[in-house]
């Protein structure tokens, strides 16, 4: 590559100290250390258990993050991931079957937030309707395997599950055949505009897969589509399962349904890594730079020679295809999918974990995914469950008798209001994100070629 | 003749701002086009280069219509522009800004950009060599690598030139190239001017009000006012030339200035 990355220079400060790589690389592997030494002691039957769950297993789930940003060398960091990823969260798994549960639903929506990055964070194209491509993704693998009746269940047209994995990139494709067709009208609409028309679609794709159940039963409406498959389970990975609980001495209730667990969150993981590098390889490209400079000035952009509805309908269908792919990925994880599944503010959820994050930068927004999925599905449910915990042992603070909590203020019920609550914040005090998107730095490589073999052919074409 | 525009009419409601405009520009010459405020100027690059579309009239450039065609397709034509009011890509460091202006001449496949194919990554060794080789011909090299925002106003004028270099252009339009320099930067601004006709062989349009600039560079000349255009010549000609000393300074001025001297 003619350019590398440099990471910031940093500023000279107290924090100097704890800077050198070393030191760095002793406190995040501590870290890791401290949090999995947490997750394990975990005791289930103290009455703080759920309160402990949430900080420990939060702190855990963004020790990833936390590693990427260190200024350390790459190895280091893609070892430990690797690490991390790959050996110890499958082990926490098995330990505690929750935790893999909440990793493969991070693992979707990190996907499908930097989805929905190539769209608003590249493009600068405000989409509220992104839910619409997870939809019809969801639908496309649910449709043809669901055991619901059906006109495809009557006819006997039901795939194997194993056709998952065609099923999966026929998603993307289909997907992103959908976002061109949407992209070509909406896309000459301009920031407010393009936002309530793609808001809009978002709603229509919902409405109808909730109306499609006659007078030809495709989606079976509101009722959903229930027994939708997972792929079968690669073989060795359940023994491997069984092996690895038994070293840990950890008891295995339903070492099956682990397994699968496992393996779809390593295929969870694998799509995570595959959008990953879709979306580095397409930043750093033409088709990126265009994006960018679209972003930033349109006009500018068209005059400099950039095909504005191409490149935005590229922006489009690449950001559609993902939603896509995950949307198949997550009707397989749930097994079961109704229109519900797909309200507006599932779209704002997504587009919370972009803002959340970093608009156009790839750690921030797994960042972002990773937030607000443990916000919604962990950290606010854990607490409800705690207090129904205290309540249920009468527990009595500074004279406050749990018992008379009153139901109205259960936390999981304040998901919006906190969700709001953060994004007024974040627009205050961070407003490109918890981690900023950066411009990657150029340099020239060290065979630089003459000025006058350039100077020719800059001049070449009109001189010939 | 590299471009040639007749009879260009546009009007914005009852407005003409451009009314049967016919300029033609000879190739690899410096000329300008200069006016009064709301001349028509400004609407004729516009005009040119797509982002307008004519009322009337016909452009030729090179040997074929521009007519029609969206801004990106004249660009790819041959033809770059810079703006009166910067418009840099602010959040973009400047190298990546002339990497923006290389688009139509790149092949940009997503297949490619997808799996970093050899040939893929050897044309971004390409445009990053490019770019290096443009800035340091406007004299900005060592800014390669800062967000373009954070750029002095004289950098960012040089900027948006390297990056309409960088389409590879045969004619590039200069819109006030030289507003809000002092003397000095006027002087160098100049001598850039002539390098990129010297140096590429590209024509060179200006559109100034900076007179020094304007007689000291242009080989030719031609006024606008009110939307017409009502003389061309060469500098001293225009210098002379009653019907454009009276759009600069009002028929009342140069009455009174005649009766006084």
């Amino acid at each position: 590559m003619a350019h590398v990355v440099k990471s910031e220079s940093q500023e000279k400060s107290f924090w100097d100290g704890f800077n050198r790589p070393p030191v760095l690389i002793a406190l995040a592997l501590g870290y890791i250390a401290l949090t999995v030494l947490g997750i394990v002691t975990a005791d289930r039957r103290n009455l703080f258990y759920f309160t402990y769950n949430i900080v420990i297993f939060s702190l855990f789930t963004i020790s990833p993050v936390v590693v990427v940003l260190l200024p350390v060398s790459r190895r280091f960091r893609a070892i430990t991931i690797g690490v991390l990823l790959l050996v110890i969260m499958p082990v926490m798994g098995i330990y505690n079957p929750y935790y893999l549960e909440l990793a493969i639903q991070i693992c979707i929506f990190a996907g499908l937030a930097l989805g929905l990055n190539i769209v608003v964070g590249y493009a600068g194209l405000l989409d509220l309707g992104f839910i619409a491509f997870f939809a019809v993704g969801a639908y496309l693998w649910g449709m043809f395997t669901s055991n619901t009746n059906t006109i495809f269940f009557q006819n006997g047209w039901i795939v194997p599950a194993n056709a998952f994995y065609i099923f999966f990139f026929l998603g993307l494709g289909v997907t992103a055949i959908v976002g061109i067709i949407l992209g070509l009208p909406v896309l000459r609409l301009r920031g407010d505009y393009l936002a309530i028309v793609t808001l809009g679609f978002g709603e229509v794709i919902r409405l109808i897969a909730r109306n499609l159940d006659s007078p030809i039963n495709f989606t079976n409406g509101s009722q959903g589509l229930s027994g939708i498959p997972r792929p079968d389970i690669l073989p060795g990975i359940s023994e491997l399962t069984l092996a690895t609980s038994q070293f840990f001495s950890i008891r295995l209730d339903n070492l099956g349904a682990v397994s699968s667990q496992i393996w779809f969150y390593l295929l969870s993981l694998a799509v995570l890594a595959m959008v990953v590098v879709i979306s580095r390889n397409l930043e750093e490209s033409p088709i990126g730079r265009a994006w960018t400079a679209i972003r930033e000035d349109e006009i500018a952009a068209i005059a400099m020679g950039v095909p504005l509805v191409r490149m935005k309908l590229t922006a489009f269908a690449f950001g559609a295809a993902i939603g896509g792919g995950g949307g198949v990925l997550y009707a397989a994880k749930q097994s079961f999918i109704d229109p519900s599944s797909f309200l507006l503010l599932a779209s704002i959820s997504i587009l919370a974990m972009v803002i959340i994050g970093g608009m156009g930068n790839i750690i921030g927004v797994i960042f972002g995914a990773i937030i607000v999925t443990l916000l919604d599905l962990h950290v606010l449910s854990m607490l409800s469950q705690q207090i129904s915990a205290l309540k249920q042992s009468n527990f009595v603070f500074l004279g406050f008798n749990f018992n008379q909590w009153p139901s109205q203020l259960e936390p999981a019920k304040f998901q919006p209001l906190v969700f709001g609550l953060i994004l007024v914040l974040m627009m205050l005090f961070r407003p490109a994100g918890l981690l900023p998107a950066k411009r990657r730095l150029m340099e020239l490589s060290s065979e630089e070629v003459p000025d006058e073999e350039i100077d020719a052919e800059i001049s070449g074409a009109k001189k010939e | 003749m590299i471009l040639d525009i007749k009879n260009l009419v546009k009007s914005f409601g009852g407005i003409a701002a451009v009314r049967d405009i016919s300029i033609s520009i000879k190739e690899n010459s410096i000329s300008s086009i200069i006016g009064p405020n709301g001349a028509g100027k400004t609407t004729l690059f516009n005009l040119l280069t797509g982002i307008y579309k004519p009322d009337r009239g016909s452009v030729n450039f090179d040997g074929r219509s521009l007519i029609g065609l969206r801004p990106d397709q004249v660009n790819a034509a041959g033809i770059a522009r810079t703006f009166q009011n910067i418009r840099l890509f602010q959040g973009m460091t400047v190298i990546e800004n002339v990497m923006v202006g290389m688009h139509t001449r790149l092949r940009v496949s997503w297949v490619e950009s997808l799996f970093r194919t050899k040939s893929f990554g050897e044309q971004e060794r390409d445009i990053v060599k490019k770019s290096h080789h443009l800035l340091r011909f406007v004299g900005l090299d060592e800014s390669a690598n800062e967000v373009s925002r954070n750029l002095p106003y004289g950098d960012q004028r040089r900027v948006e030139i390297a990056r309409a270099l960088a389409s590879n252009p045969k004619l590039i339009l200069l819109d006030e190239p030289t507003a809000g320099m002092n003397p000095q930067e006027s002087a160098e601004a100049m001598n850039l001017f002539r390098r990129i006709r010297d140096e590429f062989g590209i024509t060179v349009v200006l559109i100034e009000h900076d007179m020094r600039v304007v007689m000291g560079i242009s080989e030719h000349i031609n006024v606008l006012d009110y939307g017409q255009k009502i003389s061309e010549g060469t500098p001293a000609e225009i210098r002379s030339d009653q019907r454009v000393i009276e759009a600069y300074l009002g028929r009342r001025a140069v009455a009174t200035t005649e009766r006084e001297s």
